[in-house]
């Protein structure tokens, strides 16, 4: 551990906090969970000077210290506990200069919390362009903290910044002064809390009081003992709260309003005003959106073709070459068929991950998916959903798991469970490869009404499918549950800007490393393990296996011979057994225990089928280098001697997969943010249960 | 005449807050800046009527009507 001082940085959503914690670390960024939360916590080093090195922390914006969502509740834990390995030295408030006042709540609330605060003024060419002129000597003064003009984009005035944190850290200057004084509480009463639990500060102590439930590092008695001098002193928290906000505004209103210099020509409709005018229309706003996620989903479809074509030709190559100059043997077999297949399984996955997460970061990046959530509230509200459901909805194209975490920001506790138990079966970028293939297998490409590709239609049938599933559920679920919980909306919508290169980049990178990370980490030892019970048997039922076939085969050419003692041995091998013991119940879907080996090593993740179709058929052997759509077109179904894979059993599969829920991550991601065991058993459960039911109609229906 | 609440405002009509109703809506909508005395502007409806956008000092804010409803108007 490095004994760097910590710098927290502090702001309201939208004022630009990211950027400047980007400007200021660069690379030289980790991010990470705080503790106890799977909130993104984001550290970063920067250099002051020469000499000195600082630990840049990024708290979730928030625009008070009384916390809506487990993301605000965050910055209260870590700025109210002075044991918190967070806890900062030095805050520097971000704030948005083109909307002072508001921004200057919460800046007086941290200061009035005792820490060595700097004001950082970002965005001041916005302010400008609305007739602002900004006085930021008088502010520093007014406020009694360093004021320093900062544009987190374009990187200016970062050397200001950081003489300042210098000069706060090295000179351990004066506190700044209380902003507002407690005199709507008795003095008793805090010097109580302030005995009680020594704490030194008197604001610390009212959000002490205030706070009981928010403030995870009290122990249960703590909370007793709170509450009891809360009501010994008949303290009234939404009274004191909605006095000292509005006498807050009172005081800061009367700051800013001195040093800030407003001409009288002020714009008559910004920008942001006239594209609302458009995007929140009735027709053009429907049209636009629409617009946007059809270009989205051609782009991944059509784009990213290219790059997932040279990967699988790519690993393929990779695999012959391994095959043709390593010795034959078991070690060769485990990282050709077990290995290499896993991870190609993986990484042709990465250019379309890339691209959805490109244009998620864009849309957000640029303000659009706010005006999303407004065009969606209403819909997604009688479904027991809410506006900011969507964007949940939306990523989960991507992965359910990032998207269950993006739920965070749904402040009412009903609409985000809901939303995170709903959020699985939109169709994830790992169903693809399962959906490509298996439409690849029974649909004919073909272009209707002279624009459509019938296969593209077909996928955007079976994401559809998913998303009016979800819609359903959601439904379901609201009925169900009855709690009458308030849902709140209450927003602000972003002004447009024009997205940055290097935030998106960034965000694509994350995602792509964790994706690659974390699912290459399940598929590799799945691999692996499979792998190992397809290549043994109990016994030396291998071994009989091989025997009886050359016995019953006298006249088969040695090649064929081979194919057939490997089939014979897959069958024998553990994972066959398997799949033998669990066919009588996917048998009425139309599968066999080829398929049962692959649903349950599909279990874990989805994406491990068709590397588990893959490896089974090179273990069953046939040609290795042919690729898996033309080893399962050509498997044959030894009780109708036609193909293994008609339309009925190919659809059976689709629709299951649109439905079931076969992702520990995901699970494991519920069970995080729900923090019990029985949401994501219930989720299972659910979800399993639609993917059985109508895998069963489809293929009793098709056949 | 009743006194009007925010959710009856006209696109593009002004209003000024009086108070609210609801005591814990009104601890949100204060700390973003909806106090009394503040004047605010109906800047976008969404397509289906709700939520609604307002100009509240120097940002946007976007609200449902049922919050709007709490807040009441001079």
């Amino acid at each position: 551990m490095n004994k760097n001082p910590k710098i927290a940085l502090v702001g309201n959503p939208n004022c630009g906090k990211t950027s400047l914690f980007n400007a200021l670390t660069g690379l030289r960024q980790k991010t990470g969970n705080f503790p106890g939360v799977t909130v993104d916590r984001k550290i970063g080093v920067t250099r002051l000077d020469k000499t000195t090195e600082v630990d840049v922390i990024d708290l979730p914006g928030t625009y008070s210290l009384y916390p809506k969502s487990l993301d605000e509740q965050v910055v209260l834990d870590i700025l109210a506990n002075p044991a918190s390995k967070d806890y900062p030295e030095v805050v520097v408030m971000v704030a948005d200069a083109s909307n002072l006042k508001r921004n200057l709540l919460l800046f007086s609330q941290v200061s009035d919390l005792g820490f060595h605060t700097i004001l950082a003024l970002n965005m001041v060419d916005v302010a400008e362009a609305h007739g602002l002129t900004i006085n930021a000597d008088l502010l520093s003064e007014r406020l009694g903290v360093p004021v320093v003009l900062i544009n987190a984009k374009s990187e200016e005035g970062l050397e200001n910044l950081k003489f300042a944190i210098k000069g706060e850290l090295i000179e351990h200057s004066e506190l700044p002064k209380p902003v507002l004084r407690l005199d709507t509480v008795s003095k008793e009463f805090i010097q109580e809390i302030k005995s009680q639990f020594k704490v030194a500060n008197d604001y610390l102590a009212m959000l002490m009081a205030g706070q009981i439930e928010k403030l995870r590092f009290l122990t249960s008695e703590n909370r007793t003992l709170l509450v009891d001098i809360n009501r010994r002193h008949s303290f009234q928290q939404v009274d004191f709260q909605t006095k000292e906000t509005v006498n807050r505004y009172k005081i800061l209103g009367a700051i800013a309003d001195e040093s800030i210099r407003k001409k009288d020509d002020k714009p008559q409709e910004t920008f942001t005003q006239k594209l609302d005018k458009i995007l929140l229309h009735p027709i053009w706003g429907y049209a636009s959106f629409f617009a946007i996620l059809f270009l989205i989903f051609q782009s991944i479809f059509s784009l990213a073709e290219y790059p997932m074509d040279w990967i699988d030709s790519g690993m393929a190559s990779l695999n012959e070459w391994l095959k043709s100059n390593l010795p034959e043997g078991l070690l060769t077999s485990l990282l050709t068929d077990g290995l290499v297949a896993g991870i190609g399984g993986v990484v042709v996955f990465i250019p379309q991950i890339a691209f959805l997460f490109t244009f998620i970061s864009l849309l957000e990046e640029s303000g659009y998916m706010a005006r999303v959530m407004v065009l969606m509230d209403k819909l997604m509200r009688k479904v027991g959903l809410n506006g900011r459901s969507v964007v949940p909805l939306i990523s989960s194209v991507a992965c359910a798991v990032p998207a269950i975490m993006g739920s965070r920001t749904i402040q009412s506790w009903k609409d985000r469970l809901i939303t995170i138990m709903v959020t699985p079966l939109m169709s994830c970028s790992a169903r693809l490869p399962i959906f490509t293939i298996m439409i690849g297998l029974v649909i004919p490409e073909r272009t209707i009404l002279g624009i459509f590709n019938l296969q593209g239609l077909a996928l955007m049938l079976l994401y559809l499918l998913g998303f009016v599933s979800a819609l359903l559920s959601a439904w379901v679920m609201k009925n169900l549950m009855k709690v009458k919980e308030r849902s709140f909306f209450i927003m602000e919508m972003p002004v447009f800007q024009l997205p940055r290169v290097d935030h998106v980049v960034m965000a694509v990178w994350n995602a792509v490393k964790a994706f690659v990370l974390e699912a290459g980490k399940v598929i590799v030892a799945i691999s692996i393990i499979l792998w190992v019970l397809a290549s043994y048997g109990p016994g030396d039922s291998m071994e009989q296996a091989e025997q009886q076939v050359i016995k019953e085969n006298p006249t088969l050419s040695q090649e064929e011979l081979g194919n057939a003692i490997a089939s014979a041995q897959l069958e024998t091998s553990y994972a066959g057994r398997f799949g033998h013991f669990i066919e009588p119940a996917i048998r009425p879907l139309g599968y066999d225990w080829k398929i049962g080996i692959a649903l349950l090593t599909s279990f874990a993740a989805r994406e491990v089928f068709v590397g588990t179709m893959s490896t089974i058929y090179s273990l069953g052997g046939d040609d290795d280098t042919d690729t898996v759509k033309n080893k399962m077109r050509t498997e044959i179904n030894p009780e109708t001697g036609g193909p293994r894979f008609t339309p009925a059993v190919a659809f059976s599969l689709l629709i299951f997969y649109v439905f079931a829920m076969m992702c520990m991550s995901t699970l494991a991601a519920t069970y995080r943010e729900t923090k019990s065991w029985f949401y994501p058993a219930v989720q299972f459960t659910y979800m399993t249960a639609i993917a059985y039911i109508a895998a069963w109609i489809t293929f009793q229906s098709l056949s | 005449m009743a006194a009007r609440n925010l959710s009856q405002l006209k696109l593009g009509e002004k209003g000024v807050i009086a108070g609210f109703h609801d005591p814990n809506l009104a601890l949100k909508l204060l700390e973003m800046g909806c106090l009394p005395g503040t004047e605010i502007r109906l800047t976008a409806i969404a397509p289906l009527g709700d939520p609604i956008c307002l100009q509240v000092g120097d940002y946007t804010l976007s609200l449902r009507l049922d919050e709007a409803s709490v807040v009441e108007l001079q």
